[in-house]
């Protein structure tokens, strides 16, 4: 049929021809010789409304076009084309134009020009895309005509200035597919019109329409993605991310078929792709990228774990998939067997796609590769997506899971962090359960808390799952007594997350029997303390459990409640009223009645102004003993607490100081007296600095109370020397000093004077001109005055507050072997210790350490020796090195953290420092005002060492 | 037109004695000299007799690469080089030269020794033939000769397992040998670089499978260990001498490490001893994290894991042995097997595939009573364990390898044919790259279309590149010059030096034609209208009337006659030079078509 219909079709060309020469009417011809050209010429013509034509051309698509005829059809469409006024013709016209451009064998240069003409006088926008997209056809036919490129090329140039996106984004991608896109390649080969080329396309990426923007952009990233080059595929994965991170949602074709699917989508199965690629630092790149790609739809979301198994062409099931069936069928650990996995179903050899175009099993992947920045990065990525869904958090439950046998500690850890963020999307089965707890018998402690703190808001489903859980944990106390606060810890969160579980375990975990009397434990054993953690816990919110207690639980109960009361809650028990509710009933929950003395007490101090000194001295007295005491109780008010206490001292000092009654004394008269004013200068000074950096937490109208104490304290300082020291001299340079600090003040605080009322500063300022211009003793005099007179400035509370505190876990202080070593050499001390609430502990923590002899060593750790397990703590963990000459016997070191400071990082100077720094560059003299100095801020540990005189 | 020939004597559509010959530009260059483990006659090598009937093998093979120290792929060689006799150079990595001849040792042993064999090579011959091994690095590129160069790419697998690159000119092979696309506990994974060869010939073991993650066997591996240890139970594992043995050692000491247990770990001596130390000695050859903490430690100098002696077999309390040889059929690993069987805390592991026919074969498919030699019947109660540990890249990776290569062609071998086919089908339907799979014996040849680089004088180049449009990296250019090849070299000139360096002078080439034209005029009104005509067409050329009656087109000539019987009938001669070639021919064409009908 084929053949026949070639034949007639060349019979018409040839006859074509004679009809020029011989004039032959071409009405004849037609009737004798129908050929399609000819038919669709009649039909066309026939046709009287646009929708009749626009019917033919359609028929006329649907049949194939020979090669040889090609042309002639083209013409008479052409002809067409220019004689019809409606656009949908028109547009039906330029499509088939590059439709049968497209025909295997047919060289189109011949209707280029003809279709460039076209574009010269059309108006309608959907056709010039239309004529556009036709010519991108007939372009990419002809790639080996360096002139018909650079004709297409200039033509799409011309266009690019249109009104309509659609037409400006056809002209981009012409000039994508045909301006030669290089790079990378040796520049100086590179032509002018392939630059101008990238100039162009980069220009668009400015364009007003996002759909412009996007095809320009993609018309450079896509090619670029098979790259010969690692740092140009880098680069292009990164377009796209940033591409599909300002257009998520704009739709894009899929080649070769005729589906859309949203631009993020796309993105992410390129990106996946790039998953395995031949670099590794492309592949840390695309993992690390996917993680970011939140708004990806689900189905390609899950695509990412999936990774279809088959051996000998038949199905497998993965061995997550056996886990999970082993499991809803009963049957727990049960046995491999040999064939368990064997294959199940044929495989339809078609149907398998080993190379997918999309997100399949990138992570698969990913978490299998050989390098851990990649699997760290893939690990990273799969926490945050399971972060904002949390059916593909169920789904990459079992993944996270195996990553905790990594090879690298640093990728386990990892996947236990990410493991912890996702865990209020998730419940553990038993069995991922049986492999979470396996870890915990890790060596490395940084793993085993963790993981502690991994279970502390993990959900567990069953009650085998919680028994499973507390044996493994106390299997790892018995194998690490070190770990006994985090187990401790973690059991609390346990129990009381799942009070329903745990009930029907009591009696078991108790060992209480209905009949007989069971041997009461031992008080003192970790392990037990554990368990009672757990119920105790859970018994807060499961009121029938205390049924099931023995007397002696009880008993260990009300001691437990004292000796742990971080970790026992209170307990509403029978017969045991006091202990559980020894507040009143009235009281609310919600108002923390110790939160309330705190306040009420602090009102107290603030509203005696006027009682004689005696008085307010004892009432400060008491009220700062109160407090310490409430901070000792209450921990979660330890640091407001404390810190208004140190406040109240401060004060307290003050008012002692100018209780002195003997100022009036000559010089000499009091040495002693002075020793203490000073004294309590000094202490002022010391308080305020601790106040100041050793709490987070701390705002800017806290930090003005603390910087007014200060100047008080060195208001202080300055009358004290004055009356001790003889001469006028060093008083000048004092004065002038305080004058400055007094001056920097107001320029820090000017918001805050207004808050300040009747205080030292507030009155200090009303003298100034009158400071600034008399001598250094009427200085001191008026300085003692206003010292004197000063109002007692309220604290304000802020929300949150807490103290920074260091605990030294290791070394523990109780060897009474001594570390020995050859002096001259160094020892290295392994120190690990646990800061909480440290703001930027890389830059403040340093480790001292105090020799016998009064030498003090300061070391400071590495950045990398600090880990962050979570919120608001941190863990040193730190190899210090000591050195010493030799000893005649073992003498002990003491080791301490300290927290180093600097005044001039204060947070009130800094954004002040901001916020003045276009106005006056020399308005702070910061580095006379910085005060370098450190706060210990941890009990210090005694070490036992010995340095042996070397050997000769 | 150049083509590669690829024929395997050895792992055609088959598994076991690799060995394959590639005939390149006129290269004859041998991959593998393997053994097959199930012929113990004369199929268990290769036939080299298809190579040559009679004299030295060195003739014809230029040179031997073996990629691994596997039997399956370096067992024939001493039978190659010694008894039938090469000379030439042979080349594998440093850790394949070092253990290979272990291997090849303990092989003779068993055939030699042990079953009785005679006509073998012996132990000086695996001497005499390692002396003519050439041993390369990673990525360094060997020239064996003038023309013919190698290269070595990690291919994971074994330690020292290589991917080789052959490359002649521009044409080049890369042989994968067995390689691993994930990596595992010692070995990394395999890495090519986009070198586009124009063959790949790929292992294709797991043609059709795609493998779980290991992640899950590994996990599952060690805590069956940790549970029967932690009940005090022993733990068997049978292990062949090489490879899965240092993953296993390296995974459970790993293991033992993190979860500071204290069970101790044998392994039992010889053989393995020896192979240890090379993997001590070639750590560059290992994973990221071994080669990393070398620094801290030699991952490969075991803490937990030491020699086993055979009396340990009888102490108390929980042990994890490795013994050899991994199917249980005999020696020390049968002797502890027996040992251990009967009571249900121990365990045994086969890491590996079994012979039908061997006690581990028998124990996995759930025997639970054997006969043992002497009627003596033994019962299992001890668990039985089958744990697949496999080096082999799946289907995924092969794929993997040849995106990250891309190929034009792909060539599979080491794999059963239908599984082969599978692939085949896939890889064409993926890549639209052609893929061949020819049995043992069978030549394929692939059609390669290299390109050949030409010298060209700059003066030439610039001239060239002046003209038309500005130069384009990846678009062809027509040029104007002279070809000459000479001693082996190609070199583009100028017609003129080309003259002049052979010493030739130039010829003038014209081509006439005659063009027959109807038209009753005159002469010179025809050539007139002719004139006319030409003028109005090529616009953009100088056409001159010249007072001869004849036309010139730049250098083009026309003249005009009438035809010596039919006066209506003009004779128009065209003659143009051959530089005008292009111009002269478009004028004849046109001249063809006649002359308009009414210009006058």
């Amino acid at each position: 049929m084929a053949a026949h219909l070639k034949k007639r079709v060349y019979e018409e060309f040839t006859k074509v021809v004679q009809q020029q020469h011989e004039d032959l009417s071409a009405k004849k011809l037609r009737l004798t010789k129908p050929s399609k050209s000819a038919a669709l010429h009649v039909d066309l013509c026939k046709a009287t409304s646009p929708a009749d034509a626009l019917q033919y051309l359609l028929q006329f698509a649907r049949k194939p076009v020979e090669v040889e005829s090609v042309e002639g059809v083209v013409r008479i469409l052409l002809e067409h084309y220019y004689k019809e006024n409606d656009a949908s013709v028109r547009l039906k016209i330029a499509s088939l134009l590059g439709l049968l451009s497209k025909t295997a064998g047919f060289s189109p240069d011949c209707i280029m020009d003809d279709a460039i003409n076209t574009l010269q006088n059309e108006k309608s926008h959907q056709v010039l895309a239309q004529l556009l997209d036709t010519l991108l056809v007939i372009g990419t036919k002809l790639t080996e005509n360096p002139s018909v490129r650079m004709r297409l090329v200039e033509v799409a140039c011309k266009h690019l200035t249109d009104s309509s996106h659609g037409v400006r984004n056809k002209c981009l991608q012409l000039i994508g597919c045909l301006g030669p896109v290089e790079k990378g390649v040796a520049k100086e080969v590179e032509s002018q019109a392939a630059k101008d080329v990238q100039k162009i396309i980069g220009d668009h990426f400015n364009d007003q329409d996002p759909r412009v923007r996007t095809a320009a952009i993609k018309a450079m990233a896509c090619k670029l993605l098979a790259d010969d080059y690692e740092q140009v595929r880098s680069a292009a994965v990164q377009l796209i991310w940033v591409l599909s991170q300002l257009y998520p949602e704009s739709i894009v074709p899929i080649p070769s078929s005729n589906e859309e699917i949203r631009l993020v989508d796309d993105a992410f199965g390129k990106i996946c792709h790039m998953v395995s690629d031949g670099s590794w630092v492309v592949r840390v790149q695309a993992a690390k990228l996917l993680g970011s790609m939140q708004q990806v739809s689900s189905h390609f979301l899950e695509q990412t774990l999936d990774k279809k198994l088959m051996s000998d062409l038949r199905r497998k099931r993965t061995a997550h998939e056996r886990a999970k069936e082993l499991y809803s069928s009963g049957e727990f650990s049960s046995g491999r067997k040999w064939g368990d996995d064997a294959p199940k179903e044929e495989i339809d050899t078609g149907a398998v796609n080993l190379i997918e175009s999309g997100a399949c099993g990138a992570f698969v992947h990913g978490l299998e590769d050989e390098m851990y920045e990649v699997r760290i990065a893939a690990v990273e990525a799969l926490c945050m997506l399971a972060q904002s869904s949390p059916s593909f958090a169920e789904k990459c439950l079992d993944f996270l899971v195996d990553m905790f046998n990594d090879e690298i500690e640093e990728v386990r850890l990892q996947s236990i962090h990410t493991m912890r963020k996702i865990s209020n999307n998730i419940t553990l089965r038993e069995d991922q359960l049986d492999t979470v707890l396996a870890v915990l018998e890790d060596s490395s402690r940084d793993i085993r808390e963790a993981l502690h703190e991994l279970l502390c808001c993990t959900n567990v489903s069953t009650k085998e799952g919680i028994h499973l859980a507390l044996v493994e944990l106390l299997k790892n106390l018995t194998k690490y007594p070190t770990d006994r606060e985090s187990i401790w810890k973690c059991l609390k969160f346990l129990g009381s997350r799942h009070p329903t579980l745990v009930l029907p375990l009591v009696p078991e975990l108790l060992s209480t029997h209905p009949f007989f009397d069971t041997p009461e434990p031992d008080m003192d054993d970790p392990a037990y303390i554990a368990v009672l953690v757990l119920i105790f816990n859970a018994a807060k919110s499961c009121p029938t459990m205390p049924a099931l207690f023995s007397d002696h639980t009880f008993r260990h109960y009300a001691y437990l409640r004292d000796s742990l009361s971080h970790l026992v809650p209170p307990l509403r028990l029978p017969g045991r009223k006091l202990v559980s509710s020894p507040v009143s009933p009235s009281i609310t929950p919600h108002e923390d009645p110790s939160q309330q003395f705190l306040h009420q007490s602090l009102e107290r101090v603030y509203n005696l102004q006027h009682l004689d000194p005696q008085g307010i001295q004892e009432l400060l007295e008491f009220t700062i003993r109160d407090l310490q005491r409430l901070g000792e109780l209450q921990s979660e008010l330890a640091g407001m607490a404390d810190f208004t206490a140190t406040y109240l001292q401060c004060q307290l000092l003050l008012i002692k100081a100018l209780q002195e009654k003997l100022w009036n004394v000559a010089a000499p008269l009091y040495l002693k007296q002075n020793a203490l004013a000073s004294a309590a200068a000094k202490q002022i000074l010391e308080e305020t600095y601790k106040m100041e950096f050793m709490y987070s937490g701390v705002e800017s109208r806290q930090v003005v109370i603390i910087h007014h104490m200060r100047l008080q304290a060195k208001a202080l300082q300055l009358i004290v020397t004055a009356r001790t020291t003889r001469g006028v001299e060093p008083l000048f340079g004092m004065c002038e000093k305080f004058l400055q600090e007094v001056d920097s003040f107001q320029r820090c605080f000017i918001s805050e004077l207004p808050h300040m009322q009747g205080s030292f500063v507030d009155k200090l300022l009303d003298l100034m001109p009158r400071l600034v211009t008399s001598k250094p003793s009427e200085v001191v005099k008026i300085l003692q005055t206003t010292l004197r007179q000063s109002t007692f400035l309220h604290l304000p509370l802020p929300e949150q507050l807490h103290r920074a505190t260091a605990n030294i876990i290791e070394p523990t202080g109780e060897s009474d072997n001594p570390l020995r070593f050859t002096s001259g050499l160094v020892v290295a001390l392994d120190v690990d210790a646990t800061l909480e609430h440290v703001q930027d502990p890389q830059g403040t923590v340093k480790v001292q350490v105090l020799y016998p002899d009064g030498q003090a060593q300061l070391i400071h750790p590495k950045p990398a020796d600090f880990r962050n397990p979570g919120p608001g703590r941190h863990r040193l963990i730190t190899q210090v090195y000591l050195s010493h000459t030799a000893w005649t016997e073992p003498c002990q070191i003491e080791v301490r953290l300290l927290l180093a400071y600097n005044s001039n990082r204060s947070k009130a100077s800094a954004k002040i420092l901001k916020s003045t720094w276009s106005e006056s560059l020399e308005a702070l003299p910061q580095s006379e005002n910085g005060i370098e100095g450190t706060i210990p801020f941890s009990k210090p540990v005694k070490v036992y060492i010995m340095p042996k005189p070397a050997r000769r | 037109m150049p083509e590669i020939k690829v024929t395997p004597l050895g792992a055609g559509q088959d598994v076991g004695r690799s060995c394959i010959l590639v005939s390149i530009a006129g290269k004859n260059v041998m991959l593998d000299c393997g053994m097959h483990m199930g012929y113990n006659d004369d199929r268990r090598f290769p036939d080299f007799s298809y190579i040559t009937q009679n004299g030295r093998l060195t003739d014809f093979l230029d040179c031997v690469i073996i990629s691994h120290f596997h039997l399956d792929h370096c067992g024939a060689l001493p039978y190659f080089s010694e008894m039938v006799g090469y000379d030439g150079p042979i080349y594998m990595t440093h850790p394949t030269k070092a253990i290979c001849p272990i291997l090849l040792e303990d092989y003779r042993k068993i055939t030699v020794d042990k079953k009785g064999e005679t006509n073998f090579f012996t132990s000086q011959m695996i001497k005499d033939c390692m002396k003519k091994v050439v041993a390369v690095h990673l990525h360094q590129t060997v020239q064996v000769d003038e023309e013919l160069e190698i290269k070595a790419y990690y291919a994971g697998h074994v330690l020292g397992a290589a991917m080789f690159q052959i490359k002649v000119g521009c044409e080049s092979v890369v042989y994968t040998g067995d390689y691993n696309m994930t990596p595992d506990r010692h070995l990394g994974a395999a890495w090519i670089d986009k070198c586009r060869p124009d063959l790949l010939i790929s292992e294709s073991t797991y043609a059709t499978t795609i493998r779980d993650s290991k992640r899950c066997r590994e996990r599952d591996f060690l805590k069956k260990v940790h549970e029967t240890v932690e009940r005090g139970g022993k733990v068997l594992i049978p292990v062949f001498a090489l490879g899965r043995a240092q993953e296993l050692c390296i995974l459970l000491e790993t293991f033992w490490e993190r979860m500071n247990l204290k069970a101790p770990i044998y392994f039992s001596t010889g053989l393995t001893e020896k192979a240890n130390h090379y993997y001590k000695l070639f750590i560059t050859w290992t994973n990221q994290k071994i080669r990393k903490t070398f620094v801290q430690r030699n991952m490969f100098e075991f803490k937990h894991i030491k020699a086993f002696d055979r009396a340990f077999a009888d102490n108390p309390g929980p042990m994890v042995v490795f013994a050899t040889p991994g199917m249980l059929h005999a020696g020390q690993s049968l002797q502890i097997f027996r040992k251990w069987a009967g009571n249900e805390k121990n365990m045994v592991i086969m890491p590996g595939y079994c012979v039908q026919g061997t006690v581990g074969h028998k124990i996995l498919s759930g025997q639970r009573k054997l006969e043992m030699e002497g009627r003596q019947i033994l019962e299992v109660k001890m668990q039985v364990e089958y744990m697949s540990f496999s080096a082999h890249a799946d289907a995924k990776g092969i794929m993997q390898l040849i995106r990250q290569a891309e190929p034009r062609n792909v060539l599979l071998v080491h794999g059963e044919a239908k599984k082969m086919e599978f692939l085949k089908q896939k890889i064409e339907q993926e890549f639209h790259v052609s893929c061949y799979m020819p049995a043992n014996g069978e030549t394929t040849t692939i059609f390669t279309n290299p390109s050949i680089p030409v010298d060209i004088s700059l003066g030439l180049l610039k001239r060239e590149t002046a003209i038309g449009l500005l130069p384009d990296v990846k678009k062809p250019k027509l040029m104007h010059g002279t070809l000459i090849m000479k001693d082996n070299s190609f070199r583009l000139v100028s017609p003129e030096q080309a003259l002049k360096e052979l010493g030739l002078a130039e010829h003038q080439l014209r081509f006439t034609c005659r063009v027959h034209i109807q038209d009753p005029r005159k002469e010179h009104e025809t050539v007139l209208r002719v004139y006319n005509h030409l003028k109005g067409i090529l616009k953009d050329y100088s056409v001159q009337h010249l007072p001869d009656g004849s036309i010139t087109v730049e250098s083009i000539l026309i003249q005009a006659t009438a035809h010596s019987e039919d006066q209506g009938t003009k004779v128009l001669l065209v003659s143009w030079t051959y530089q005008d070639e292009e111009l002269g021919s478009y004028l004849t064409s046109l001249l063809k078509k006649g002359l308009p009908q009414s210009t006058s």
